[in-house]
């Protein structure tokens, strides 16, 4: 145990019990304990397919540093009781020098945490509890938890008394079994301390799906009409009452194909609009987001995404709906695509998304997946961005006015109903400058040309990519697996291997030119990606003229991609 | 957004745009557009305030005939287009329209959630019982036995019916019309719009071309015998039995529109930021 009581930056640990038990809530307080500690912290969350009282487990990482990817291995899993549990195994994957504890009267750990050689040690959490009146086994569990990684009591205090606002004799009971559990830590003779915290910055605690939610609003989203899915649900739960506060409408829609055009129909109407949606609700929005090129009505659709195809597994991470998101319209059709590298970025893509939309009178898909969404994160406090929506609207009673004029940018300005003596009929149907229906070769070809233009008219700046390091090797990825990338770049490092990251923000239009500028000097890149089929790889050789050698590294869902197998990848390949 | 209307009074030809329709030579759209016009001078509402949403179909192309601001969307979507600009724009008046197959088929499922949410729009489904776009196949609407190239035996499907599912499903007001009376028309379109919710007219308008035998709705078609009601109950006996040519307003209900919760006092977006700064 003398290896593992050193000081550790970083230290991940699972709470996981049957429905009821209590494990969210106590994983959360344990997510703020470590926040109000100083410390950076992801937590993630599984749960069985049962609607209600199905297994569930909170997973944590605490660390000295930003937390954009889950670790490799879990330092302590605890359970209320093993239930169903071994359903998780190989998402909490242990090593040796694990600690697996467990309430003996729960029965035994399931064999498959023992595997991996971890100790496991009996710990009576529901007897404990019951000596407290009022006390629960999942506090107990928290205090233990937070007991083996050395938070100090005052944090667990400030956390309980967060989420227990009306104290009483609740947050007394929790308190004291919060104590119990810390006291039980410290006779287990194993201990994963974290290192001391560093300095306070200013930190926000928040989930992907919150952050996208909020950058949209930042962005002027003020109506939103959506359908409910998985994993999306908490996005729209959230904005429902923040758009309220702000002035604006969340409309729950029939299904997705109302959604779409619901927001279409208010982005007509002057207010910047949004769904969210995930994989087999966006392939239910298609057909509309080519309406919304056509009549060059900008929206924004935010895909959680899942693992697919079909309903696949509603509840996991995957980036497999690029092909569909870049290439599911029908007939050509421009349109913007962008994904966010954190949990907190969801918040600046969503944000920037919302005013490109708006900028260029355009669809934008942001592709944040489950990872994203549903995790929560402490991370800092997101920069304040100026980018809001900036839709050029016609003036009242322009001469000759054609809402869909040839300009230079390919942007015409939009008549909004109400305005007055600019009045035009938005189509989808092919059309002239005026919108009057038109068939004829030149017009196609004119407003085709107009709609691809209007995307090169702008120069995207430095958000169209995240670029860390340097060298001959990169690793080009996008999304979710950027911090796993990050930080298998870091542990690289200490076997003398560096290289660039590059990870995409905006999907399309393809900045080929900027692309190449940031690949000069490098002469192999791997592309990492959570694809069956490698579609980001196929994207990047489809969308790119790529000066270096590629070597694809991708998996599916549904299990998050961690450092190590990244590591590993880079070490055999930088090798080769 | 607009100055304000002058006091000049309002004429039809004002809301007619010089698009010339696709529609063939005697199609009973002809005459719902001229209603629509007619209902919109006597509603004195100015072009730029109007939304006319529809989807796709020879009914479908009226947005643009209008010099309303006009919004053509995808089939069978146009009831969706519009719930989303009147509850984003609540100071528009918003008309939806199109026809039976757009309406009741591809778009079914939002027939069904408009009326139940009862957003404050009017509905005029042009219902000619067959698709005239793409050539004559049937419809919901279309009698069981009707032969067609791609339903030779005919569908022997019972035909859907508007009227008793709107009303089964919440619609504020249902409405007949038939395109053979343009004044008629006009005035129930302008009653529908100024009734409160989600308004439905369904005007019988014949398809010349592929159902020549609607020639003769205009002698089939007679006035409601009775007063509207706003009881459901009696509606429904009445819509159940009646003969499909009754033309009058059938069901005027009381229901009170959908509207959406707004904070009285917005708050600024800075401040939604307060629930994550730790």
């Amino acid at each position: 145990m003398t290896q593992a009581a050193k000081a550790m930056t970083s230290v991940s640990v699972a709470l996981a019990g049957s429905g009821g038990a209590g494990v969210m809530t106590a994983g959360n307080m344990l997510l703020e304990a470590a926040a109000q500690a100083g410390y950076y912290g992801l937590m993630t969350r599984s749960s069985g397919p049962q609607i209600r009282g199905g297994e569930a487990a909170a997973m944590l990482r605490i660390a000295t540093t930003p937390c954009d990817s889950v670790d490799d291995r879990y330092q302590v899993l605890a359970a209320v009781d093993w239930g169903n549990v071994a359903r998780f195994a190989a998402e909490l994957p242990l090593e040796r020098s694990s600690l697996v504890v467990g309430d003996p009267a729960q029965g035994e750990p399931p064999e498959v945490f023992l595997k991996s050689g971890a100790r496991y040690a009996p710990v009576t959490l529901k007897a404990i509890a019951r000596k407290i009146p009022g006390g629960w086994p999942n506090m107990v569990a928290l205090g233990l938890l937070g007991g083996l990684i050395g938070l100090p009591s005052a944090a667990l205090r400030a956390a309980l008394e967060k989420s227990m606002k009306k104290g009483g004799d609740a947050l007394a009971a929790s308190l004291a079994a919060v104590q119990a559990g810390v006291e039980e830590a410290a006779k287990l003779g194993a201990r994963y301390p974290l290192a001391p915290a560093p300095a306070r910055s200013s930190r926000w605690l928040i989930t992907g799906n919150q952050a996208a939610g909020y950058g949209a609003i930042r962005g002027g989203v003020r109506f939103v009409a959506a359908y409910p899915i998985t994993p999306a649900t908490e996005l729209l739960e959230w904005m429902a009452p923040a758009l309220e506060r702000v002035g604006g409408t969340l409309v729950q829609a029939e299904d997705e194909l109302a959604s779409i055009n619901m927001i279409l129909g208010a982005s007509y109407g002057g207010v910047p609009s949004l769904t969210a949606t995930s994989g087999p609700g966006l392939s239910l929005m298609i057909e509309a987001l080519g309406l919304g090129v056509a009549a060059e009505i900008p929206i924004v659709v935010v895909d959680v995404m899942r693992t697919g195809p079909s309903t696949g597994i509603a509840t996991k991470t995957e980036q497999a709906d690029l092909n569909l998101a870049m290439y599911g319209l029908h007939g050509d059709a421009p349109h913007l695509v962008l994904a966010p590298n954190s949990v907190a970025d969801c918040l600046l893509t969503t944000q920037w998304a919302t005013h490109l939309a708006e900028t260029l009178q355009v669809p934008a898909i942001v592709l944040s997946d489950q990872f994203f969404g549903q995790a929560r994160a402490v991370a800092e406090r997101p920069a304040t961005i100026a980018f809001a929506g900036a839709r050029q609207r016609a003036e009242p009673n322009a001469a000759d006015y054609k809402r869909y004029v040839l300009t230079p940018s390919g942007v015409s300005p939009m008549a909004i109903p109400g305005t007055a003596g600019i009045t035009y009929t938005a189509d989808g149907l092919e059309h002239g400058e005026r919108g009057t229906p038109s068939s004829s070769a030149a017009d196609h070809l004119a407003q085709m040309e107009k709609r691809a233009r209007k995307l090169d008219s702008i120069d995207y700046g430095e958000h169209w990519a995240q670029i860390e390091g340097e060298g001959e090797l990169a690793v080009i990825t996008w999304g979710s697996c950027t911090g796993a990338v990050r930080e298998a770049f870091a542990r690289a490092k200490g076997d003398g291997v560096s290289g660039r990251l590059l990870s995409l923000r905006l999907m399309s239009p393809a900045q080929p030119e900027k692309l190449r500028r940031a690949l000069e000097g490098v002469k192999r890149a791997l592309v990492v990606e959570q694809s069956f089929g490698g579609q980001f790889m196929r994207y990047l050789r489809g969308e790119y003229d790529l000066p270096c050698e590629l070597t694809s590294f991708r998996k599916p869902g549904p299990l998050p991609v961690r450092p190590d197998e990244i590591h590993r990848k880079i070490l055999e390949w930088s090798r080769a | 957004m607009n100055a304000p209307a002058p006091a000049a009074s309002f004429k039809p030809q004002q809301f007619k745009s010089d698009v010339k329709p696709v529609w063939c030579p005697g199609c009973g759209d002809y005459t719902v557009l001229s209603s629509i016009t007619k209902a919109l001078a006597a509603l004195e509402v100015r072009p730029e305030n109007v939304a006319v949403v529809s989807g796709i179909g020879c009914s479908s192309r009226i947005p643009a005939y209008t010099t309303c601001y006009g919004f053509h969307g995808v089939h069978g979507r146009a009831l969706a287009a519009a719930t989303g600009l009147k509850v984003a724009r609540p100071d528009l008046t918003v008309i939806a329209a199109g026809g039976d197959g757009d309406g009741y088929s591809i778009g079914g499922n939002h027939f069904l959630h408009a009326c139940r949410r009862n957003v404050d729009l009017t509905y005029i489904v042009m219902d000619n019982r067959v698709y005239g776009m793409t050539k004559g196949q049937p419809s919901p609407t279309t009698e069981p036995d009707w032969d067609s190239k791609l339903s030779p035996h005919g569908t022997g499907l019972r035909e859907f019916h508007p009227l008793v599912i709107a009303l089964a499903s919440g619609a504020n007001f249902i409405a007949r019309a038939t395109s053979s009376d343009p004044n008629g028309t006009a005035e129930l379109i302008a009653q529908a719009v100024r009734h409160p919710g989600f308004s439905f007219i369904e005007v019988l308008s014949p398809c010349v071309t592929f159902r020549p035998e609607q020639r003769s709705w205009k002698d089939m078609v007679h006035p409601a015998p009775v007063a509207p009601t706003d009881d459901p109950a009696r509606a429904a006996r009445r819509l159940m039995t009646d003969d499909g040519f009754n033309i009058g307003v059938l069901f005027a209900g009381h229901r009170k529109p959908y509207q959406p919760v707004k904070s009285a006092t917005p708050r600024s977006v800075a401040e939604l930021a307060a629930e994550f700064v730790l």
